[in-house]
């Protein structure tokens, strides 16, 4: 127990006296993770947003797909995305293997499934109520989209928190594609991995204690905006 | 009498309209024509087809069998845009009053200069010039109606279908509703109504359409229909024996 005591006070010596080491490996994680969320977005929401407005054959086997890419396991994204940028892979000549790109790679395939997905749900939601008003408006269906991205933006930012959420506390994958390479592609959860195995426990209960700071922070913004939500939603009917 | 700018305003025909769901037959309407100078005031029992028959009329639902011939050639999707309809429930975007207003303003091109004085004359119109910055959804029942109301005001339509859209008013917003309703047909804008108030069918009716049971009962002009309706289904509404 004394050395945990210890060790937690490295690891805070750490986190104030703004070790250099420790603050690279975290804005590594951020940039990769935020990144992976932007490109996600930009795939997910349009993707999302058709599947709720247009019907098409097939749009269900796409809904089940991508439920089921919700819950893949992220060593298999891993694993995928290792067999794709590995020298003999299909997209070997890249030589993005062990590089921050191939672990923003991984994290896309991982969120991009989730915000489709609540997506998807948002859009629906709105679209079962607003569908004959903006059709009597002169709104085309796919015209309305833009209309139903914009009114469900509460929801959608939601949706963006959780798919953060989920890479930055992502191992499996980033360690599979990324190596951990010191200074090069070495995040938070994968340092904590690393130098837990290692004994050195400081950096590591310094990584989680920011990870977990992350982590209510994301929280309380994704229940804050629910609120909000919720309070321009009083009606008096 | 009021008087009404004549043969100006989007005609109506439905012929044969059907409409079902699960076998039920919903709507049968024969003949049916709305083309006389004043507003058309549509009155029936809960459930007697009121609703649908205007969503069919405004081209939002489809009928099973017939048609709907707007000024004499089949209904098209173009045609909506010189529409406007106020839902029984209104819905409201998810944003601030002046918002809601800005957006069909939008959609009917005025230009981003000139959009809020628009806005705040429609607003003073309608008494919510204190809310405009509010969030629509917030508003009362009867606030929510009146921002209906003045959004389809707002797309200068040459056609209002209105259903029920006084049910949540207080008396005073009733009156300047009606009011607004009134110089709306004056100005030459075809006026189809729903209303359970029969007062309110007497004050504004030119003619008077009775559905019972998804048919057109009596359509007549307000005058004859409310001195001496033809039918037996009329007595009895009008002497509030009626029941679905
Ligand atoms: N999509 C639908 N599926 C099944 N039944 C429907 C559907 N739409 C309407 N109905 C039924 O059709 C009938 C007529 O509905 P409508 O909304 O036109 O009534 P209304 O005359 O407007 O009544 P109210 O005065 O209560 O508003 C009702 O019995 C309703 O339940
Ligand atoms: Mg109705």
């Amino acid at each position: 127990m004394q050395d945990f005591a210890q060790e937690f006070s490295l690891a805070l010596r750490l986190i104030l006296t703004g070790d250099p080491d420790l603050w690279e490996i975290v804005l590594l994680s951020l940039q990769v993770s935020l990144t992976a969320v932007v490109i996600a977005a930009a795939i997910a929401m349009p993707l999302g947003a058709a599947l709720a407005v247009l019907r098409f054959p097939g749009r269900r086997a796409v809904i089940v797909l991508i439920n089921a890419l919700m819950g893949l396991p992220p060593v298999v994204v891993g694993l995928l995305v290792y067999l794709s940028l590995s020298r003999s892979g299909p997209l070997g000549v890249l030589q993005l293997l062990y590089t921050p790109t191939a672990m923003i790679i991984a994290q896309v395939l991982l969120v991009a499934p989730i915000i489709t997905a609540l997506t998807r749900q948002t859009v629906e939601t709105l679209d079962a109520e607003y569908a004959e008003q903006l059709r009597s408006l002169g709104v085309s269906r796919l015209a309305s989209v833009p209309t139903l991205l914009w009114d469900g933006r509460l929801a959608l930012l939601t949706a963006l928190l959780a798919g953060f959420g989920r890479a930055i506390a992502e191992v499996g994958a980033v360690i599979m594609v990324g190596g951990n390479i010191n200074h090069v592609t070495r995040v938070m959860t994968t340092t904590i991995a690393l130098e837990t195995s290692k004994g050195n426990l400081a950096l590591a209960l310094a990584l989680g204690t920011i990870l977990i700071a992350l982590a209510i922070t994301v929280t309380a913004a994704v229940s804050a905006l629910v609120e909000r939500g919720e309070g321009a939603e009083v009606r008096h009917a | 009498m009021r008087d009404f700018a004549p043969d100006m305003a989007m005609t109506f025909q439905a012929e044969g309209l059907r409409v079902g769901r699960n076998g039920v037959t919903l709507l049968n309407v024969d003949h049916l024509a709305i083309d006389g100078p004043g507003p058309t005031l549509i009155l029936g029992p809960n459930g007697a087809g009121k609703s649908l028959l205007l969503r069919c009329l405004h081209g939002l639902v489809a009928p099973d069998a017939g048609r709907v011939l707007v000024d004499g050639a089949p209904c098209a999707e173009a045609l909506r845009t010189r529409q406007a309809m106020v839902f029984q429930r209104p819905v409201l975007l998810r944003r601030s009053v002046q918002g809601n207003l800005d957006f069909v303003l939008r959609r009917r091109g005025v230009p981003r200069a000139d959009r809020p004085a628009r806005i705040a004359a429609l607003l003073a119109e309608g008494g919510l010039a204190q809310k405009a910055r509010q969030p629509a959804r917030s508003l009362s029942g009867g606030e929510a109606q009146r921002l209906a109301i003045l959004r389809a005001m707002a797309t200068d339509p040459e056609v209002l279908f209105l259903d029920e859209p006084t049910s949540a008013l207080d008396p005073s917003a009733t009156q300047a509703i009606e009011a607004l309703i009134l110089d709306a047909s004056r100005r030459g804008i075809r006026i189809v109504m729903v209303t359970h108030d029969i007062g309110q069918a007497r004050r504004l009716g030119q003619d008077v359409v009775l559905m019972h049971g998804g048919r057109v009962v009596e359509h007549a002009p307000a005058a004859r229909f409310f001195e001496a309706p033809e039918t037996p289904i009329a007595r009895r509404f009008l002497a509030g024996a009626l029941v679905i």
